[in-house]
């Protein structure tokens, strides 16, 4: 491990050569936001909100993905950065089903909060409209895909946090969504502990605790972290 | 040469509609009707939706009322849950009922009917508005926005917004009231009653000028549902359902709510969107019923508050078949909606904690009603076992009104339009039959100023042959 020095958004800030941006730029109160993102969970690089410029570089690079090193020179919050961050908001937006004012998590969603944070007041891109289901079948928990965004913490609290490994994502492309076991309805699952993980990391409405109405569904994702310290610790 | 005259859009009411007449030979109206122009599909949508969801989705039916929906709703779900909710959270959700149905009600006659009222359905339609009646009684306009105000405060207050709050939950409500809260409500309440009483101390006096248009304005024999309480009480809330013919007969009473398939059905009719209910053992179209304040004022024997007993001893001495009353029977239900909160929130068990029955679902079917401003809401909910919902059917208390609307347009075009001349005040009276029932046909209001209502003379071959434009 070497310390290394660097700017970000013309700071001088420093850190471990092993750290990521994003941790040091948390670590000194920069702002990056982030959605497939838990700290505490391996790094997917799936939402692509925390791109960020590094001179020497054209490509626009993922913070949570990319390893700082000497010298670096970091802009996080460019014209550029925050349109594109924009229209990745609206992609998503247009890409499922949102309908906030009904939706369990309005008031708690990291989604809807992406989306203020940004400006977004309205979507550029043609909503898709797609046809999802609500797999209601598990005893205690829900899944709207409407909802969904593909972050896929679930799948992996599941399987690095848990253990079970009950989620996956299955299909491609556009069709792609969060699975249980082998594409099988929630409350049929063999590997499902029905630990609610999945639901607490859930950063939208998609993942629930049943009997919420409106707006009720909070959601409290600390908790991995704390875990996986406490696990190390000990090992 | 027959004549149509269609009147598009009715202005000064909630939502989208025409109105048609037809005219002979002579210009004497032969038919009319009224036409719901818009198609919502809520029934269709919430298919597939969590039954937890249903009372916020179909809250968004309305943005008048959304607080009605909640309570139609949450009472199904209340059903699906198999559950009895505390006391307390069936007080609770009495108290935003009526303030929903006051501030409804204060909208209705101060701000949509009241220029009709008082500046004469011959007005000037520049003229014929709430701005036109600021003019003329800024008293009148003062105290209606303020019972107006006072009922969205107390939802508010209640529920932590105006409009569309989602406080009602199956089960019971989210949150506790607070003796912060409820002083502060209380503190509101006489100065609304005492707005309330003027009012109708005021249209009392005034209602003997419409001698005719009482005479006209769907003034005939139907039946009126609403629910009642035990003790024949208003019942806005609970209560069961009751069938009154206009003769006094009771046809059904403490019909509970699962029972409603057997007491109504419903007729689709090619030229509205809107469906046509009716009483099923009597048959369509003879079915034909009203709900609303006139039906809930003709199927009690009082209101059962004090100043609203006092005014229904006034509304006793009225034609009571008349649909003109519905502005009279709104008045003392503005009284007693204020009147009634003061008594609930002085129960001693306002404040309890204990808001809320926690339950997986149940059963597999559930049936709400509950009294909106306009009428009996119905809401029923099949789920499967997961508890998504597998179908839906929303009786809306408008559409129970239908065929009584539809048929006092005729009634009131026979008696005051004459196709040979048109002038606006005859056809304003066509919309002010309308505007009596106070019907919401969805979620918009078109309460203030010019609409461009066009009228046009079309002759059987589609030439228009007069038209007259507000």
């Amino acid at each position: 491990m070497t310390v290394v020095t660097l700017k970000i958004d013309d700071r001088d800030v420093s850190g471990r050569d092993d750290e990521t941006i994003l941790e040091i730029a948390r670590e000194n109160g920069i702002v990056i936001p982030t959605l497939c993102y838990l700290e505490g969970l391996s790094i997917a690089g799936a939402c692509r909100l925390c791109l960020v410029e590094v001179k020497g570089t054209s490509k626009l690079l993922p913070a949570c993905a990319t390893r700082v090193s000497e010298g670096m020179e970091i802009h996080t919050n460019s014209e550029r950065l925050t349109q594109y961050r924009r229209t990745i908001i609206e992609m998503l937006f247009a890409e499922g089903n949102h309908i906030c004012s009904v939706c369990v998590s309005n008031g708690h969603c990291q989604l809807q909060d992406a989306a203020v944070a940004l400006g977004v007041d309205h979507i550029g891109v043609p909503y898709l409209h797609p046809h999802r289901h609500v797999d209601a079948s598990h005893e205690l928990f829900g899944i709207d895909h409407n909802r969904c965004i593909l972050c896929a913490r679930c799948v992996r609290v599941c399987d690095e946090v848990e253990g079970a490994h009950t989620w996956d994502v299955g299909v491609r492309g556009i069709e792609a969504r969060v699975v249980t076991d082998f594409s099988t309805p929630w409350g049929d699952s063999d590997t499902c502990t029905s630990c609610g993980k999945c639901v607490q990391v859930c950063p939208t409405g998609a993942l629930f605790a049943k009997g919420k109405s409106a707006g009720e569904m909070t959601k409290q994702s600390e908790f991995v972290e704390y875990l996986v310290a406490m696990r190390g610790r000990r090992s | 040469m027959t004549k149509t005259i269609t009147i598009d859009p009715v202005t000064r009411i909630e939502g989208h509609s025409k109105i048609s007449i037809q005219l002979d030979d002579s210009g004497k109206v032969t038919d009319a009707h009224f036409h719901v122009t818009q198609v919502r599909g809520f029934e269709k949508f919430v298919e597939g939706r969590p039954f937890h969801e249903m009372p916020s989705l179909t809250a968004r039916i309305c943005g008048i009322c959304p607080v009605s929906h909640l309570l139609a709703s949450a009472k199904a779900c209340d059903g699906l849950l198999a559950v009895r909710i505390p006391p307390t959270a069936t007080k609770l959700r009495k108290i935003m009922n009526l303030a929903q149905i006051a501030q409804s009600h204060a909208l209705s006659f101060f701000y949509l009917s009241a220029p009709d009222l008082l500046l004469g359905m011959d007005a000037d339609p520049a003229e014929r508005n709430i701005f036109g009646l600021m003019r003329v009684n800024p008293e009148l306009v003062r105290g209606g926005v303020k019972l107006r105000q006072t009922g969205q405060q107390i939802i508010e207050l209640l529920g932590g917004k105006r409009v569309h709050p989602s406080w009602i939950v199956p089960g019971g409500v989210s949150e506790p009231l607070t003796e912060e809260k409820r002083d502060q409500i209380l503190a509101m309440l006489p100065e609304a009653i005492g707005i309330a009483w003027t009012a109708y101390e005021w249209y009392a006096e005034e209602v003997h000028k419409f001698k005719e248009e009482i005479e006209s304005f769907a003034n005939f024999p139907t039946l009126f549902m609403g629910l009642v309480s035990p003790r024949n009480t208003l019942a806005m809330y609970g209560g069961d359902l009751r069938v009154v013919a206009s003769n006094g007969a009771v046809l059904e009473d403490h019909r509970q709510a699962e029972d409603y398939l057997s007491i109504i059905a419903e007729k689709v009719e090619p030229f509205s969107y809107l469906k046509s209910p009716y009483y099923k053992p009597i048959g369509y179209p003879s079915g034909i019923y009203r709900v609303g304040p006139l039906a809930r004022m003709n199927i009690i024997d009082h209101p059962g508050t004090r100043l609203a007993d006092a005014a229904f001893e006034g509304f006793k001495t009225l034609d009571r078949q008349s649909s003109f009353h519905y502005h009279y029977a709104r008045l003392i239900e503005l009284l007693y909606c204020f009147e009634r909160t003061e008594q609930l929130l002085h129960e001693p068990d306002i404040l309890d904690r204990h808001v809320r029955a926690q339950a997986r679902p149940n059963a597999e079917e559930g049936v709400g009603i509950s009294e909106a401003p306009r009428g009996t809401l119905i809401h029923h909910y099949r789920t499967n076992k997961d508890g998504l919902i597998t179908y839906a059917n929303l009786i809306i208390a408008t559409g129970n009104n239908n065929l009584a609307m539809d048929r006092g347009v005729l009634q009131v075009a026979k008696r005051f339009v004459d196709g040979e001349r048109l002038n606006e005040g005859m056809l304003n009276r066509v919309e002010a039959v309308i505007r009596a029932y106070d019907p919401c046909l969805s979620c918009s209001t078109h309460a203030v100023g010019k609409m461009p209502l066009e009228i046009n003379l079309v002759a059987p071959d589609g030439a228009v042959v007069d038209t007259l434009t507000r």
